[in-house]
């Protein structure tokens, strides 16, 4: 679905290149982590497949077409098969969160009848029935990245690019955030992510590239984060990072209700889906088993460390 | 859907920057008004030279008694030189002469007369100080050198006059005025153009999430640029519209109302003709706002 080629990637005015002779081959369907320090190459990588950056040497391809050659009037139609979802979660502020996933639709040209029918369904999926005449200031930072997400996936892209989609938010949202994008990989979409989070990318056990001053120095296909003193060597292990709470006194992080009954909202919506599909993907796949037991232990330690 | 989207983008878009639009409204205004008027003017000069060239003739004045010009040396003209002129004339200006009128000295003081009654700055003059002539009408008056050429020294003819140099300092006055309203009408559509294009990058700018999404999920170039390029091109069409009845109203209350009751022998601008000029102040409106929005778009909103 990508392939990167030898790519490599030199700002106009970096020093060092962004990317270093990077070959990397992500294939359809797949759930891949793009890990690796701040300045290691992350977001360049994602940029380049949106061709929003061309390579400076290499090739790159993505969804059948050669970046390298592809004329600039095209690239709208390769962007229509790629959605993305970023840290800060670009939502229009003086838009409702309705009007937010339609003007995806919009500005492509989809016909009205369209957008009525596809916009309640994927605000369904991602749990946030009810709050479509909310604006993005009511929401809470979960539920906004949902909305992000629904944007992204709502003309059911090929591929799903997420930098970060969890970087602002509490880890038991950012739980759920991770949830929703399984689901979304299971659909069939292929889903690169970018994160610092080493949770998430541990519980998951899905591919891992990482990346360090550009070069991929390791891809496996069940990864873990890594060592955090070689990926984030400026930092070394705090008890802070490595486990919150233990050494400090009390934080109580208690995720916003919202974002709960979001979650609860989705996996309904999910389950009435499964339904409805004679063979659910759920038993179809062991990776869901996994994730499904990762995140019940998940919640159970940190009830422990709360309780 | 699509219409119906680009146009709401584009009304939010104008009462976003609504003093710059309005900006844009007044230069545009200003400056199609210079264009207009320029244009107005023209076609006054050409109506004015269809309206009295009919009127002028070609004068060949015979020579009176005691002319000092080489062709008079035998003194008044006879009636033999004005046979053998009139010989000319039938002859070799028969396709460019219409029609030939010969004032004699008696007709010559009868005009006169009319026209000053009580004689010429306090002297009466008589018959005898006339100057007979052949008055000739052409049938384009612009081949008056064609006239000039053939009978110009011809024996006694004293001097050959084109009418049409009374008016001249008249239509140069007025073509000179036009040219003034053209060249300030260049100097306020330059300001325009520079006021759309700013005005055009502010309103980018100021829709940079907007456009960034809209990149990001595959819109196409016309797509993101359109509502600015609609937004440019409103606002200078609003301007024209605004010059187009400034103009009506002027050439309606000034022209056809007051100037054409006062002063009423002369062919004016009508009404008929703002609205001929109207298009192609919209015309120009629309290309103002296109160049501008084509060459700043490209550089802020590029895919
Ligand atoms: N537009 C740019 N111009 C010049 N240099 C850039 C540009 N964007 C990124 N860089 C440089 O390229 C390198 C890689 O940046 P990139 O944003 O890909 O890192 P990253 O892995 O996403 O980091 P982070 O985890 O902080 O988001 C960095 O050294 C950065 O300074
Ligand atoms: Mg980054």
């Amino acid at each position: 679905m990508i392939r990167f080629e030898n790519v490599s990637k030199v700002y106009a005015r970096g020093a060092r290149p962004a990317l270093d002779d990077v070959t990397v081959d992500v294939a359809r369907g797949e759930f891949v982590f793009l890990v690796g320090a701040s300045g290691s190459g992350k977001s360049t990588f994602l940029r380049l497949v949106l061709r929003e950056e061309r390579p400076t040497a290499g090739r790159v391809y993505v969804a059948g077409r050669d970046l390298s050659t592809i004329s600039s009037w095209k690239v709208p139609s390769l962007r229509r098969s790629i959605g993305v979802v970023f840290q800060d979660f670009r939502l229009l502020p003086n838009k409702t969160v309705y009007e937010n996933v339609a003007f995806a639709l919009q500005v492509i040209g989809r016909p009205r009848h369209t957008i009525k029918t596809t916009v309640p369904e994927v605000l369904e999926m991602v749990g946030l029935d009810g709050k479509e005449k909310r604006r993005p200031h009511e929401l809470s930072g979960g539920e906004q990245q949902r909305v992000a997400i629904a944007r992204a996936f709502v003309n059911r892209p090929q591929i799903l690019l997420a930098d970060e989609p969890t970087g602002n938010l509490d880890p038991t949202t950012s739980l759920g955030i991770m949830r929703l994008l399984d689901r979304i990989n299971r659909t069939g979409t292929t889903v690169v992510m970018a994160t610092h989070d080493d949770e998430i990318v541990n519980e998951m056990r899905k591919r891992v590239v990482e990346l360090s001053t550009g070069v991929v120095v390791r891809d496996e296909a069940i990864g873990a984060y890594g060592e955090r003193e070689s990926i984030l060597p400026q930092i070394g292990s705090t008890p802070v990072l490595d486990a919150p709470g233990r050494n400090q006194p009390q934080i109580r992080v208690s995720p916003e209700p919202a974002d709960i009954e979001a979650e609860r909202a989705a996996e309904a919506a999910a389950a009435r889906a499964a339904e409805a599909v004679p063979h659910p993907a759920s038993s179809q796949d062991p990776a869901y088993d996994v994730v499904q037991q990762v995140l019940a232990e998940h919640g159970r330690t940190r009830a422990g460390r709360e309780g | 859907m699509r219409l119906q989207f680009v146009l709401t983008e584009v009304l939010q878009g104008l009462r976003r920057n609504l003093t710059m639009v309005v900006s844009v409204v007044l230069v545009t205004f200003v400056s199609l008004t210079f264009v207009g008027s320029a244009a107005l003017l023209q076609t006054q000069v050409d109506k004015l030279k269809g309206d009295w060239y009919d009127l002028v003739e070609v004068s060949v004045f015979l020579c009176p008694e005691g002319s000092t010009a080489p062709t008079c040396a035998a003194g008044e003209a006879t009636q033999e030189q004005m046979d053998a002129l009139r010989e000319v004339i039938d002859t070799e200006l028969g396709d460019v002469v219409a029609q030939v009128y010969v004032e004699t000295k008696a007709d010559a003081f009868e005009a006169f007369s009319e026209r000053y009654p009580d004689g010429y700055q306090g002297t009466q003059l008589t018959e005898d100080d006339m100057q007979a002539s052949f008055r000739l009408k052409l049938v384009d008056p612009e081949q008056y050198e064609v006239v000039a050429d053939v009978l110009t020294g011809r024996e006694g003819v004293e001097v050959v006059e084109d009418q049409r140099a009374i008016f001249q300092p008249l239509f140069l006055a007025l073509n000179r005025a036009s040219l003034l309203a053209a060249g300030l009408a260049g100097v306020m559509l330059l300001a325009a153009v520079l006021l759309i294009t700013t005005t055009i990058r502010l309103s980018a700018m100021s829709r940079r999430r907007e456009t960034g999404i809209m990149r990001l999920v595959g819109a196409s170039n016309l797509f993101v640029q359109l509502p600015f390029l609609l937004e440019g091109a409103i606002a200078a069409v609003l301007g024209a519209l605004l010059a187009a009845g400034g103009l009506w109203l002027g050439v309606k209350y000034f022209i056809t109302d007051w100037l054409q009751e006062s002063v009423n022998w002369v062919a004016y601008v009508t009404v008929g003709d703002v609205l001929r000029v109207a298009p192609l102040l919209i015309g120009i409106a629309v290309g103002l706002a296109v160049v501008s929005s084509v060459v700043t778009l490209n550089r802020y909103t590029r895919v």
